[in-house]
């Protein structure tokens, strides 16, 4: 009886996006049974065209180049522009290190038979249409999540 | 080195990639057969320890050849 792992994703940055994905693909290659529900922001990681980004501000302890975070101003973080330049730079720095871009992590997690719920009331929320995301993605609620997480070995917030 | 059927080159890959790579190269082996990884990720030394007691996929060797890390796991 395989191992299950029930992950709620609910942030929509490119820095948060990572975790789910990561730790969906592995447990999955590691035999788990997974289920990621994506709820709030986390629904921007289903979308079919991703647009992720990173923003300095509101990520205290961020590391950046040339030592900026010790002395560029958090006022500085809110410049127009700022947000596009630092996810350019973050995306470089894992191309150049060789990790994996989000829609190849989504795409091994999806081959190697990980789950993806997302939030109907936060879809509606929102006002989002279900053609803006992927296909391979059930919808349901918070009692959806709790039949699959209430049998749960590790059911993790992100 | 001993003998392998197949070699997978996980080099210039970071976590996670080098495991799901091998997972997805040995369920293309028959049971038995051997798969050499070569990855340059330092931590997948202990990723594919794991991999390999999670999985029942024995490791059968794990060590540095020409400065890159190789391992040989057996599909169960």
């Amino acid at each position: 009886m395989s191992k299950k792992l029930a992950i709620i994703a609910t942030k929509g940055t490119l820095d948060w996006a990572y975790p789910p994905f990561i730790l969906a693909s592995t447990a999955a290659a590691l035999g788990y049974d997974v289920e990621v529900f994506f709820t709030f922001y986390g629904l921007q990681l289903v979308k079919k065209d991703l647009d992720l980004k990173v923003s300095p501000l509101g990520n205290p302890g961020m590391p950046m180049p040339m030592g900026m975070d010790k002395w560029f101003p958090v006022m500085g973080t809110a410049i127009p522009g700022m947000e596009t330049v630092m996810t350019s730079m973050m995306k470089s720095k894992m191309k150049a290190k060789g990790v994996a871009s989000i829609e190849e992590l989504r795409e091994l997690c999806q081959e190697a038979g990980v789950r993806f719920v997302a939030c109907q009331m936060t879809v509606d929320l929102f006002d989002m249409e279900p053609s803006q995301f992927i296909d391979e993605l059930e919808f349901g609620g918070a009692a959806t999540f709790f039949e699959f997480a209430g049998e749960s070995d590790i059911c993790l917030y992100i | 080195m001993a003998n392998f059927d197949q070699e997978l080159d996980a080099s210039g890959l970071n976590c996670p990639l080098p495991i799901l790579r091998a997972k997805k190269t040995l369920a293309g082996l028959q049971s038995g057969q051997v798969l050499r990884i070569v990855a340059t990720d330092p931590g997948s030394v202990k990723d594919f320890e794991a991999f390999s007691k999670q999985t029942g996929n024995p490791l059968l060797e794990s060590g540095e050849e020409g400065g890159k890390f190789v391992f040989l796991i057996k599909k169960a």
